[in-house]
């Protein structure tokens, strides 16, 4: 074993890589649980963008174009959720391990045909001058345009949170729909809207995952991705910069697993491989723990459905 | 547009329809997904629901199969759906099953090749202590902590399935099996076999379990007052409080409870159908019992007659793969389908629809 082979900026560059499928799920989850909705269908969602963004990828040849369709097509599926828990008033958990279940076979059946082939290449772009700042260029400033947009999205929701009236509309809706709704907002309008912009980041995310994470498409790919973001979430107690750092750890903990692994450390893979859900209890348990008396940060109304009554 | 308006008490007629239409309308999007797939729709419904029961050619093989795929089914979904009325979300039975199957056949393959009439019986109860403990992480975590048990559950069927995958090509691997992955073939160690109780069927004591199951949990739920005080957890938490009940004791209940039978699924399948521990172990019998808990409205006899439906499209689908090349995946999707289609349904059970006139 040699820890000197791990080179420590490509580390951190390819640390950011893992993360950035879940840092998109889970802010995508992030703006559903604020409006009071909990989707526990992410990683329906997100396979059902990985095996839509490799498709069109594929089929255009262009990785851009999938990512895309990924978008849409975790959308189109969050829609569905949407209406059985909106209209249909269904329960929310159990809709979401539908949303799940159904996802996860639909992926599947799309995407048999297209197991072992190669997806189109997502370029890089590198930021001129950052880019050549030693160490810290290789990790932060030679990514693909993902990332830089998953970036973003952390400071815009951040931003559309505590900052736009809109956000403050999302939330109150989350926090009690009831008062919100005698306000006068559409509690309905605005949950099917942030479910939809929810199912497109899951879906965003998982054609990450197929199309530059991996970058192929086996059956079952998102291993528990999706369930990890739902995790993240709570552990970021709903806060965005927290979700960056808490999926950044999560996937710092998942590139060192696999450069053990792959410099051939004395550790079974299994046992490796089991860190990273280890890893997510340990960090559901550290968060509860240290605010034990009610979770600071949850949305008030979160899983309930809202009836309208007058 | 229409208006919801809470019924006073759910009505039985819709509760018992919400589960036949669903099946319906399940059918009818399945058959146009079978056609778009480029199946005959009609051909593989009739496959999928009528000729694992009415073909000759198939039937004498498939009955028996469906009390075999749904034994471990409806002994799952029994102990989720506890904890379900209860709001207590146990999705992680798969995991809890793996660890039963693992701890009991631990056990046993650790006293090959002694023969004796104590190990088949300790040996279910170790897979029930395995799955039991498995689950008793998240019951301990969130009554300690107020740790999420749905992810934690969850988090813990990826560990479960590592667990596995370092027994099947490790600790339990058949030292005669000449390098191959997975343990002995339990069936072939006569103490520690479930075998098959009717000549030629495959039909195991699991079954027989599923069913005695059945009546015990029926008894708890409508004839304790442990299955009112669970109900009054889930309905009003308030509630429960105030009538003096511990929510924490409770909720520690559902899951271990659902662990253990979980647990029991496991060990029953490792030492009878399945035969041994190896890597594809599971099959996913753990989520389907979740919908299994739900098409059965979680109710013990619901779920029974719920665990032979879902268990007929297991068998129905393995013949549609066999006959008509549909692929696997097409049966989950099945599943998933019916799911949704159950929840959505439950609208019309609780609330009247009315519609509003124009103003």
């Amino acid at each position: 074993m040699d820890l000197s082979e791990i080179n420590f900026a490509v580390l951190v560059a390819s640390l950011i890589v893992a993360s950035t499928p879940l840092v998109l799920a889970a802010l995508g989850e992030l703006i559903v649980e604020k409006s009071g909705v909990l989707n526990l269908g992410v990683e329906g969602m997100m396979i059902i963008g990985a095996v839509a963004g490799f498709i069109v990828g594929v089929e255009t040849g262009s990785a851009y174009i999938g990512m895309m369709a990924a978008a849409v097509a975790g959308a189109l599926l969050s829609l569905l959720f949407a209406f059985i828990i909106l209209i249909m008033q269904a329960n929310q958990v159990a809709s979401g391990l539908a949303l799940t279940i159904f996802g996860l076979g639909i992926a599947a059946l799309m995407g048999h045909p297209y197991t072992g082939i190669k997806s189109p290449q997502i370029s890089t772009i590198s930021i001129p001058i950052l880019n050549e700042i030693p160490i810290l260029g290789t990790m932060f400033f030679q990514h693909d345009l993902i990332v830089y947009l998953s970036l973003i999205s952390v400071l815009m929701i951040w931003y559309f949170l505590t900052r736009m009236r809109a956000g403050l509309i999302l939330r109150s809706v989350g926090e009690d729909h009831d008062v919100a709704h005698s306000l006068g907002y559409r509690v309905i309008t605005i949950r099917f809207l942030a479910i939809t912009f929810g199912g497109a980041m899951a879906g965003v995310g998982g054609g990450y995952l197929s199309l530059v994470r991996v970058p192929q498409w086996t059956e079952g790919m998102t291993a528990g991705a999706g369930w990890i973001a739902l995790a993240l979430v709570v552990f970021s107690g709903w806060r965005p910069f927290r979700l960056l750092i808490g999926a950044y750890i999560f996937g710092g903990i998942t590139i060192l697993q696999l450069n053990l692994q792959a410099i051939g450390v004395n550790i079974n893979i299994a046992v490796l491989s089991m860190a990273p859900y280890l890893a997510t209890i340990l960090a559901l348990v550290l968060i509860s723990m240290s605010r034990f008396r009610g979770n600071r940060g949850a949305p008030g109304c979160l899983g309930i459905s809202f009836v309208k009554t007058v | 547009m229409f208006k919801l308006i809470p019924r006073e008490n759910v009505s039985p007629v819709l509760s018992l329809l919400g589960p036949l239409f669903s099946v319906g309308f399940t059918m009818l999007i399945g058959g146009i997904l079978f056609y778009f797939l480029g199946v005959d729709p009609f051909a593989a419904i009739k496959m999928i629901f009528w000729d694992p029961l009415m073909s000759e050619t198939f039937s004498t093989y498939s009955i028996p199969q469906i009390f075999i795929k749904g034994a471990p089914l409806i002994l799952i979904a029994l102990g989720l759906s506890v904890g379900f009325k209860a709001n207590v979300w146990n999705i992680g039975a798969e995991g809890q099953y793996i660890m039963g199957a693992i701890f009991g056949a631990s056990f046993a393959l650790s006293l090959y090749p002694l023969e004796s009439i104590m190990i088949f019986p300790t040996m279910v109860l170790m897979g029930i202590i395995g799955g039991s403990l498995w689950s008793m992480i998240p019951a301990l975590l969130k009554v300690k902590f107020n740790v999420n048990e749905i992810l934690v559950s969850l988090m813990l069927v990826y560990v479960a399935e590592q667990i596995l995958a370092l027994a099947s090509l490790g600790f339990l691997r058949n030292p005669d099996g000449a390098g191959f992955p997975g343990s002995r073939n339990l069936s072939q160690y006569s103490s520690a076999s479930n075998s098959e109780l009717i000549m030629g069927t495959g039909i195991h004591l699991g079954v027989l379990l599923s069913l005695l199951m059945v009546v015990f949990f029926y008894v708890l739920l409508f004839r304790h007052s442990l299955g009112f005080k669970i109900k009054l957890l889930g309905n009003s938490p308030k509630a429960s409080g105030f009538s003096g009940d511990n929510p924490n004791k409770l909720i520690f209940l559902c899951l271990t409870l659902s662990g253990s039978l979980a647990g029991l699924a496991g060990i029953m399948e490792v030492a009878g159908p399945a035969g041994q521990i190896n890597i594809d172990f599971n099959v996913g019998y753990g989520f389907t019992a979740i919908i299994v808990a739900f098409l059965g409205r979680l109710n013990p006899v619901g779920i029974f007659f719920a665990g032979l439906v879902m268990a007929l499209t297991y068998v129905g689908g393995e013949l549609t793969q066999f006959m008509l090349n549909l692929p696997a995946a097409a049966i989950q999707v099945f599943q998933g389908m019916l799911l949704f289609f159950l929840l959505s349904f439950d609208l019309f059970v609780h609330y009247k629809i009315k519609l509003k006139g124009n103003k």
